[in-house]
């Protein structure tokens, strides 16, 4: 089982973004291809929850005590995967079968392949929803796991997603814990053009919730924002909105056109490691 | 699922997937251009899509008309519905979004606004049947089935690029809703070796045959006409009967080519086998009395496999080669 580290271990939660992060490339380097720009961008939060604020046992993925999370943006796979590796879930060796034929790894998250996987994904809008099922269900087990169900920007255009905010506070479920990754991307553009959806916190404190935005790249924040929305004693669901820069870590993927698909060149692959490596090597 | 096999890589078609094979003659997006080409000369089109214009090139349309085109967001309840209320103005709207989404996410929106009203929208929905290594999310293999349950619907599965390009101008001057699987991105361009052109309602025969008869739509219709070809050095002559138009299913030539004698009727499609083509074909056929030996190449009934899209069209027996296997099993 995962114990919660003290305040004040960024550094050491600073390690495991790093790795998220390389994981995340050698796997986008399996392929070729895949949604780095989101993994790179989403590693911090990935890390925080897997590394610092969420129960579990790695060598049982089912363990009843565990916290469950949802990965409602099944397209962020191979991020996640990264943080199951780095979590022990998921054995090293097995990340060169990433997105393969017959992997446990397929390139859209789905929970009938992969261990700790807890929904299959790829039809966006559908965690939350979930999440307050799952709720529902710890409660009235007296199971006191939190649920974290965490999402893409995009899913906030879903009407289900607020159906399921307007029912989540309506039944006061303080261990539900929402993350929504805002990196201001879609498929057809940036997120603040596809669909606008300011002033956000705004919206889910109208919808009854706890809200805190922080920068999603900013490792104290971050563990600070998810410590808030543990302990806080109050009967209402939580969410944080975490602004992220895609491709971060790797400065020619930040400051590359943003895309849905980020374009990463055959050889940039390993271009972006020796590029992580080092600035992990400077700090 | 095993995590050992070592095999040649092959790489899971993302939503980016073409469906072309190497070196196969190809157009770039024709539903986009052949939309573009159609608001010249009807200004009642708009266009609207739930975040995928660049996946179902109708970022074309959007480029081209931009004060006639509509951003829904990742909400495809308010794209179908939306839709609906535009055609209640007047307009003739061409929604787009994958073709998962179109159908299930939105399916009561379909039915209660759209079709129940009899209302003009035209949904045209990408990444039809299994042609996304994705997995169940992205693969539509029961959208046809979900829609033939829809009084009053029509149903579009086209074959190729040509195809798709003529059937953009029947569909809008079609009174009524209309389902179109879109073929998107780099399309083949296989029909115009066959003196065909589309017509709405009619199926086809592209190539006559007197063994077996082939009876299919969209992308297989592609693979029966390779069939046919590699079938020749058997000396097994392949008929293809092409029925782009799912409903209203063009009964006549179907019974009428189904009753020719001596021929295996294979009915191919790249859907399940519950509630598609082949179904309405059997239907046809055995309600007229028309009982030739009758086989169907169709996705299984199962939750399909995330993988490389070649590996997965022969896993379930759409790829040529397992078309080719199945057919001479059948022969005998
Ligand atoms: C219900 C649903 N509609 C459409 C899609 C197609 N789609 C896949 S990712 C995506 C963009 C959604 O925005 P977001 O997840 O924020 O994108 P990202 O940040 O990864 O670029 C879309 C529209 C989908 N997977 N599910
Ligand atoms: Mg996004």
């Amino acid at each position: 089982m995962n114990i919660p580290s003290e305040i004040g271990s960024h550094t050491k939660l600073a390690e495991h973004a790093y790795r998220i992060r390389r994981y995340a490339l050698q796997m986008g380097e399996v392929q070729g291809q895949g949604y780095v720009g989101q993994a790179l961008g989403y590693a911090d939060v990935l890390a925080v929850a897997y590394c610092h604020a969420m129960s579990y046992k790695p060598s049982d993925p089912e363990w009843e005590g565990r916290d469950r999370f949802l990965l409602s943006h099944g397209h962020y796979a191979i991020a996640f995967y990264a943080a199951l590796l780095e979590a022990g879930v998921i054995p090293e060796d097995e990340l060169e079968t990433y997105g393969s034929d017959d992997s446990r790894l397929p390139m859209s998250g789905m929970a009938t392949y992969t261990p700790g996987m807890e929904m299959s994904g790829g039809s966006l809008g559908q965690g939350l929803p979930i999440a307050v099922g799952i709720a529902l269900g710890l409660r009235l087990k007296g199971n006191p796991a939190f649920v974290y169900n965490s999402m893409s920007d995009g899913e906030l255009d879903e009407g289900s997603t607020w159906e399921a905010a307007m029912g989540a506070a309506h039944h006061g479920l303080s261990n539900l814990i929402c993350l929504v990754d805002i990196n201001n991307q879609q498929a057809d553009g940036p997120s603040t053009k596809v669909m606008g959806f300011e002033p956000l916190a705004d919206k889910w404190a109208a919808f009854g919730w706890h809200v805190q935005r922080v920068n999603g790249n900013d490792l104290p924040a971050v563990i600070a924002a998810f410590d808030t929305a543990r302990n806080l004693q109050e009967a209402r669901p939580r969410v944080i909105l975490f602004d992220t820069l895609m491709g971060k870590g790797v400065p020619f993927l930040e400051a590359r056109e943003k895309n849905h698909f980020i374009r990463v060149d055959p050889h940039e692959w390993q271009q972006a490691i020796e590029i992580l490596d080092q600035a992990r090597g400077a700090v | 699922m095993s995590t050992t096999a070592k095999k040649p890589r092959l790489t899971t078609s993302a939503m980016i997937a073409s469906i072309a094979s190497e070196g196969q003659r190809v157009k770039a997006a024709p539903f986009g251009k052949a939309l573009v080409e159609l608001a010249q000369q009807r200004a009642d089109i708009v266009g609207l899509t739930a975040d995928l214009a660049k996946y179902t090139d109708l970022h074309l349309f959007a480029q081209a008309y931009p004060e006639r085109f509509f951003q829904m967001g990742m909400a495809e309840q308010l794209l179908m519905a939306s839709a609906g209320g535009m055609a209640k103005e007047g307009f003739i709207p061409f929604a787009t979004t994958y073709a998962v989404f179109g159908t299930r996410r939105a399916f009561d929106f379909v039915h209660q606004v759209i079709a129940e009203e009899n209302l003009n929208v035209k949904m045209c929905c990408a990444l039809p049947g299994l042609t996304t290594g994705y997995g169940p999310s992205h693969q539509a293999t029961e959208d046809i089935a979900l829609m033939r349950g829809i009084p009053g619907m029509t149903i579009i599965d086209p074959c190729d690029a040509l195809d798709t390009e003529q059937a953009v101008p029947q569909i809008a001057a079609h009174a009524g809703p209309v389902y179109m699987r879109l073929l998107r991105g780099n399309v083949p361009l296989v029909l115009d070796e066959y003196d065909y052109t589309f017509e709405l309602g009619k199926a086809k025969m592209l190539r006559d045959g007197k063994d077996v008869l082939v009876i299919s739509s969209g992308i297989l219709t592609m693979r029966a006409l390779e069939v046919a070809k590699a079938l020749e050095s058997d000396s097994v002559d392949v008929g293809v009967l092409h029925v782009p138009t799912i409903k209203p299913l063009d009964t006549a030539t179907i019974l009428a080519e189904a009753s020719r004698s001596g021929r295996l009727v294979v009915v191919a499609e790249n859907h399940t086998a519950v509630g598609g083509l082949g179904e309405a074909v059997a239907t046809a056929l055995l309600t007229a009395g028309v009982t030739p030996p009758f086989y169907q190449i169709a996705l299984p009934d199962a939750f399909l496999d995330a993988g490389a899209l070649p590996t997965l069209h022969d896993r379930y027996g759409i790829s040529t080669e397992a078309m080719v296997t199945a057919i001479k099993g059948w022969l005998g």
